[in-house]
């Protein structure tokens, strides 16, 4: 927490000119092992628990920070369920999106597209899930050994979409029992939603801070029916975000994310806290945008910083329309006399 | 109270609850093959059962929170929950006990005298007593420290004259736990002067008069009290500090399962008309009901554990109440669009559907306005986010 509030404060990133504090905040962030916490110190990680990674990831999402702190993570958590070792610096993953296909051929070279893959073009290394003859494997590639494409997330982070042409990886190795591209989309899609609850906390925060202190009509707008009901709805959506995410977060961490183990029960907790907290990024970007007014819709003021990442996340692992979509079907294969014991299991 | 503190620990029910969720679920399959309930009856009226609830009072699981000298199990928040939870998913008919059980009960214990919690708690617990609520009236609703009625201080007691209003079960309960106005409101202090008191529905001067609600049903009612007379033992708390005692009672009754699954019914059977294969619309349409659900529940559970921690979590009570209501008010209209598309299917379950529909349709209305208001609870929200 102290790095993110030292070095990545949203107000100094704001005004900042260069790209200095990025490397800063990201080697200060690296040298606490907080980017490798789930990697065992076996394979050059900090081997923490995941309840801490994901507190990191909640964290960063709560100064919406602008480095690749959860796709870093996720790569490592990829790359060790395979027994690899995790270089240093900046990690991201492919694939990001669920029908996007790497295939590995018979002489272990991986061709494909995967889209939308975010910090691409700054980091060193992508860890890749790809598919091969004999079963999915981990494999970890050079970025220079792939075409990134030039873009931007709405918040203005580099994405773009990486292709692999017959690249060659560094390391790869067969996935353990379970780990295929739905459980990734799980992993990834249970960090979204963590990220995007602490984004929406610090909206909150910010948004009850500007009402109390913007005066118009001759008292602070807070003072105001209407907008206090607009902020009790942020609240009841950003505690929605964090009771949902918490859930998810929690549920993995209690099977140690082995992919073996990822059933249906967690199917429906990362499900609903990727479904619920998109929704409550949509809801709550909306409600703190009105708040904040004119003032909110600026490139200078922070708030975007929050808002448009939180709209950007919804996209990853799957957006809430298809993982709703896929929830939906579960549910009705099961058929109406299961509805409940299936809801209730948890 | 600044932001951070709005907290929604993943609690998990213990094994124990869940245990106990099967035995639940198994007694209800019980009692609906005998013939004591029926699960899809649409009507509020069939809600009330004492037959029902003195067999659940011989199971424990009335005060099942309370401690063993007044009838209760001291058990937990969460094995409470779990009750609730499968009782409203099984449209079990609980009105005889529910009031008493979520509110009435905990005040007793808090409040009342030692005498009166021997007498009446242990026979709550059996399932043998009907509580009411007085708390509004025709010129105070969600304004409730505007109360008017009246205790004016006799020999060993007080009179009352007033009338309370939109009590529900009035007309069946054994006792009320209601407000009257001791002294006037203090300029300092609007909400000063009203006192809980515990009334015995038998006692003379009461009038009870139906008030049908707007699915033709009878359960709200209007309470007429003319120099009733109650006794000084059965004052509840401080003299004219009502409104210290109000919180915590709230957290308990905002928080709860019964706040978003009034209208689940219609989720259910609307899974049963859309089959086995739904068309892509449907299917991601149920999926984000269900996401909503789960997290509903998570919250709620939530709230259940802090509780049960001795946490008075008042603001996430009422964030509960305020996202759940809105949910399970727009339900029914929501399974309505899911499914209008739906053809060739079962008519049998297709007129189940419809019937729930058309139930959970009319009663949506008050679901944003019992126990608190959106509007009130948005206030206290607002009040908790530093605001007020």
């Amino acid at each position: 927490m102290r790095i993110f509030s030292d070095l990545g404060d949203p107000q100094t990133v704001n005004r900042a000119r260069d790209e200095t504090w990025r490397r800063t905040l990201w080697s200060n962030l690296a040298d606490a092992g907080l980017t490798l916490a789930w990697v065992p110190d076996t394979l050059g990680g900090a081997g923490a628990d995941l309840a801490d990674g994901f507190e990191v990831i909640g964290i960063s999402g709560r100064y919406a920070s602008p480095v690749p702190v959860a796709e870093t993570l996720l790569a490592g958590w990829l790359l060790s369920r395979a027994r690899i070792s995790v270089p240093a610096g900046m990690l991201t993953v492919s694939p990001f999106r669920p029908r996007d296909t790497l295939l590995m051929s018979a002489d272990g070279k991986v061709s494909g597209r995967a889209r939308g893959i975010p910090f691409g073009r700054e980091t060193g290394h992508v860890a890749v899930l790809a598919d091969a003859p004999g079963g999915a494997r981990v494999c970890l590639f050079e970025a220079k050994s792939c075409r990134v494409g030039e873009g931007k997330t709405l918040a203005g982070d580099p994405m773009g979409d990486v292709t692999f042409e017959n690249a060659t990886p560094i390391a790869s190795a067969a996935a353990p029992e379970g780990l295929d591209r739905s459980k990734l989309m799980m992993m990834g899609a249970a960090i979204r939603a963590v990220e995007t609850a602490g984004a929406l906390q610090t909206v909150l925060r910010l948004s009850t801070e500007y009402a109390n202190e913007r005066v118009a009509f001759g008292k602070p707008i807070g003072k105001f029916q209407a907008v206090q009901h607009n902020l009790a709805r942020l609240a009841g959506e950003a505690s929605a975000a964090m009771a949902a995410a918490g859930s998810a977060a929690e549920a993995i961490a209690s099977i140690e994310a082995d992919p073996a183990r990822f059933d249906d029960g967690i199917f429906l907790e990362v499900a609903s806290a990727r479904i619920r907290s998109a929704e409550a990024a949509t809801e709550g970007a909306a409600i703190a945008h009105q708040v904040f007014g004119a003032i909110g819709f600026t490139k200078e003021h922070i708030l975007h910083r929050f808002t448009m990442r939180m709209l950007s996340w919804r996209d990853d692992f799957g957006n809430e329309s298809r993982w709703a979509l896929d929830l939906g079907n579960r549910i009705a294969a099961k058929g109406a006399d299961e509805f409940w014991p299936t809801v209730s299991a948890r | 109270m600044s932001v951070s503190s709005l907290s929604f620990d993943p609690i998990r029910l213990p094994s124990q609850c869940q245990d106990l969720r099967k035995e639940v679920r198994a007694f209800l399959k019980q009692e609906i093959a005998a013939g004591t309930y029926d699960p899809t009856h649409n009507k509020t009226g069939e809600m009330f059962s004492r037959e029902f609830s003195r067999k659940v009072g011989a199971k424990g699981w009335i005060g099942i929170t309370w401690p063993k000298k007044y009838g209760g199990q001291e058990r937990t928040f969460l094995e409470r929950y779990v009750i609730t939870e499968e009782f409203l998913a099984h449209n079990a008919p609980v009105q005889a006990h529910r009031t008493a059980d979520r509110q009435s009960g905990p005040v007793l214990i808090k409040y009342a005298s030692e005498d009166i919690k021997m007498d009446i708690l242990p026979r709550i617990c059996r399932g043998e007593c009907c509580f009411g609520i007085g708390m509004s009236e025709p010129n105070s609703g969600s304004d409730l420290f505007a109360a008017q009625t009246k205790a004016t201080k006799t020999t060993g007691g007080y009179l009352v004259n007033g009338t309370k209003v939109w009590t529900t079960n009035a007309h069946q309960a054994d006792y009320m736990i209601a407000l009257f106005r001791t002294s006037p409101p203090t300029k300092e202090n609007h909400r000063h002067g009203l006192t809980s008191f515990l009334v015995d529905m038998s006692w003379k001067g009461i009038t009870i008069n139906p008030i049908h609600n707007l699915t033709g049903l009878h359960d709200f009612n209007e309470i007429v009290m003319q120099d009733l007379f109650v006794p000084e033992t059965h004052v509840l708390g401080e003299i004219d500090g009502a409104w210290k005692q109000a919180t915590s009672e709230l957290a308990y009754e905002r928080s709860g399962p019964e706040r978003f699954m009034e209208t689940l019914g219609v989720l259910s059977e609307l899974v049963r008309v859309l089959g086995e294969q739904p068309d892509a619309r449907a299917a991601e349409q149920l999926g984000r009901l269900v996401a909503q659900l789960h997290t509903m529940r998570r919250m709620s559970i939530s709230v259940n554990g802090m509780l049960q921690a001795g946490k008075e979590p008042v603001v996430e009570a009422a964030v509960v109440k305020d996202v759940g209501t809105i949910w399970e008010q727009r339900l029914p209209h929501r399974a309505r669009e899911i499914a209008a598309f739906i053809e060739n299917d079962d008519p049998r379950n297709r007129s189940a559907f419809e019937e729930q529909l058309a139930f959970t349709t009319m009663i949506a209305p008050k679901l944003t306005l019992q126990g608190g208001t959106t509007e009130v609870l948005r206030g206290i929200i607002a009040r908790g986010l530093g605001l007020r």
